[in-house]
């Protein structure tokens, strides 16, 4: 996980330009980001037909397979074959599932989205609180000590929590549910509508799959969500130290309004619209902080499909979900961006 | 002491070194006055010291493998028990500290100087070329980080060297965005104007006047970075694709252990804490660095 600090934070602020120039900001930057894939499933191998189909493949495969991927054309025509590829929805086939990439990654991406909600949820609603305290009591020991925490909760590699977790947790109390996303009894009972299991087994009124459900996400979004718990919690703090220092606090404690009143109404009110940003950015790399959590919880989502491809060699979807998870990084910048100019009347 | 501390102190230093010294004396006891920084320091020395030192500090050997010790718990005669092939674990940590070190330290050569001239030579010259050079910048930065450095690692197949080519490549455009800012501020200032009449040409000043006046923001920059390195080294590493075995990588040595997970519980557990308390160092230090080197906070 790279979000680090106020740089990255400044970096997006920084982009806030006019719609035109950021339209063809974001087209330039995805056109870039399809550049890069294309080097690396193409330009880097020694042998990308044999990266694509597997050593396994047969001599006709191989075949079809290196016409296909256009390989005796010159290398600015594969790229415009693999462009016009990416753009009508083809990211080829994937040889571990026999299936197109992008159907794939449509079946196991709503696993991954519900994991890094409910991991954000849990950021957002222990970050901030902790935020604010270390603010108010900057300099103090609450501050020392949640600044100690929101760090290691930089410093922990996420799979090695993850089964400290699940050893201490699952295998040694017993509180929790082991891997996986559902007990194996419930298993495809609730029909999938939204592919988030928590919202379609609540709907479908099957409590008994919603509440294994729950038992299953629970660890692993709390694993998850220790870092963006430490991000926002840390970006609250700061953005409430500007805040606390401001006029409008000591007119307000003036005023007589009640401590309390004064921080989490007025203070924290005014630092929702730059949390936005930074949630939105936790939440990119929440996704990709899935990749190794989901290893470990052997969840079935779009992380642990891309581990699976890889171990496989199976490069069709490894870029694939490359490209998936860049295009929705670019668009949580594009969305904080967007929602920055809407909520606060002097970016207009 | 007491003359010496005047010395440094000197609100009219006598040299430009003396000058230099107190400025470094001042921001050291910034810096120790931290305790969570001096923390941080303590640790990351610590690491150097263990790993340069490792042959020292154990008598077993990191990849002797001795089955009839194999999945042995914690105790005198192995301090932090024994992995799945019956070799000490303290000593493969200590051992894997190097590569940890290695691994850093090569990255860390690598993207902060790219980073560095990229960011200088777009800042300082401007135009199209600073353009062109942003929006590739911007490309690399709008990629996951962990994400393009697996895919990398895919095509060029696994390995440490590999890791790291794959690590340095993600790592340089933040430093490179960075340099630029900078270097921004520092080309409209007087002594720029001055080397330029004293005929230096641009690159020249690129070189000598406006890069070394990047390097302290960049170096806090890097410290902080460090344990990002570091946690996605040890990822690649987990999932089989930095350090092969039988090299001692913390990474590798958690994914070893983790069939071991619930009954042997000291293989996995012993390099991760490892993994822990090294980046939470570089962390520390980072954030130290930035309190003293950074005046706005």
């Amino acid at each position: 996980m790279t979000v680090t600090d106020d740089e990255t934070f400044r970096m997006a602020r920084g982009r806030l330009r006019s719609g035109a120039v950021l339209a063809g900001s974001v087209a330039a930057t995805i056109l870039g980001l399809l550049l890069v894939t294309f080097f690396i499933g193409r330009v880097i191998p020694v042998d990308p037909v044999l990266a694509v189909v597997g050593d396994r493949a047969s001599a006709e495969t191989y075949a079809a397979a290196r016409e296909a991927m256009g390989l005796d054309e010159p290398l600015w025509r594969q790229f415009l074959i693999y462009l016009g590829g990416v753009l009508r929805g083809d990211f080829g086939q994937s040889v571990l599932t026999g299936r197109p990439v992008l159907a794939d990654i449509g079946r196991f991406f709503p696993a991954t989205l519900e994991l890094a909600t409910l991991a954000t949820l849990i950021g957002v609603l222990a970050g901030v609180p902790l935020g604010v305290i270390a603010a108010v009591r900057r300099g103090r020991w609450p501050d020392h000590v949640i600044r100690v925490v929101t760090l290691l909760g930089y410093s922990v590699p996420t799979f090695w929590l993850g089964m400290i977790a699940l050893l201490l947790f699952y295998a040694t109390l017993d509180w929790t549910a082991g891997p996986g996303r559902v007990d194996l009894f419930f298993e495809g009972l609730a029909q999938p509508v939204t592919g988030s299991l928590l919202i379609d087994s609540a709907l479908a009124g099957a409590w008994d799959v919603f509440g294994s459900a729950l038992d299953h996400i629970l660890l692993p979004a709390l694993v998850l969500g220790t870092f963006s718990l430490a991000y926002i919690a840390r970006m609250t703090r700061s953005f409430m130290i500007d805040q606390l220092g401001q006029e409008y606090v000591l007119a307000a404690r003036a005023k007589g309004l009640s401590e309390a009143r004064v921080v989490w109404r007025h203070a924290l009110g005014n630092t929702a619209i730059p949390l936005v940003t930074v949630v939105a950015l936790s939440y990119g790399a929440l996704l990709e902080g899935s990749v190794l959590t989901e290893t470990v919880f052997a969840w079935p989502g779009l992380g642990a499909y891309l581990t699976n491809s890889l171990l496989n060699a199976d490069m069709n979807a490894v870029l694939g979900c490359t490209i998936v998870v860049g295009i929705v990084f670019i668009g949580l910048n594009l969305l904080s961006d967007l929602l920055y100019r809407l909520l606060d009347p002097r970016a207009r | 002491m007491t003359a010496m501390r005047a010395w440094l102190l000197d609100e009219a230093p006598a040299s430009p070194a003396q000058a230099a010294m107190g400025r470094a004396y001042v921001a050291w006891r910034d810096f120790a006055a931290n305790p969570l920084a001096l923390t941080g320091l303590i640790i990351v020395l610590l690491l150097v010291a263990l790993a340069v030192l490792a042959p020292l500090l154990t008598a077993h050997d990191p990849y002797a493998q001795n089955l009839d010790d194999r999945l042995l718990p914690p105790g005198a005669a192995h301090w932090l028990g024994t992995d799945q092939l019956g070799r000490d674990i303290l000593a493969r940590i200590l051992y894997g500290a190097r590569i940890t070190l290695m691994i850093v330290g090569l990255v860390a050569v690598i993207a902060a100087p790219v980073g560095l001239v990229v960011g200088c030579v777009s800042g300082y010259f401007g135009g199209w070329l600073d353009v062109v050079m942003m929006r590739v910048t911007d490309v690399f930065l709008a990629f996951p980080r962990l994400i393009l450095a697996l895919a990398l690692v895919a095509a060029l197949g696994p390995g440490i060297e590999n890791a790291v080519i794959a690590l340095a490549l993600t790592a340089w455009p933040p430093y490179a965005r960075l340099a630029r800012a900078e270097a921004l501020t520092i080309r409209g200032r007087e002594f720029i104007d001055a080397a330029r009449m004293q005929g230096a040409t641009a690159w020249g000043i690129v070189f000598t006047q406006v890069m070394p006046l990047c390097t302290s923001s960049l170096i806090v920059r890097l410290t902080l970075d460090m344990a990002g390195i570091i946690l996605i080294a040890a990822g690649l590493g987990f999932l089989g694709l930095g350090a092969q075995p039988p090299a001692p990588e913390w990474g590798a040595m958690i994914a070893a252990g983790r069939q071991y997970l619930f009954d042997q519980w000291w293989v996995a557990t012993m390099p991760g804490l490892a993994i822990l308390v090294v980046s939470l160092g570089f962390n520390l230090l980072g954030d130290g660095l930035r309190d003293v080197l950074d005046p706005r906070r």
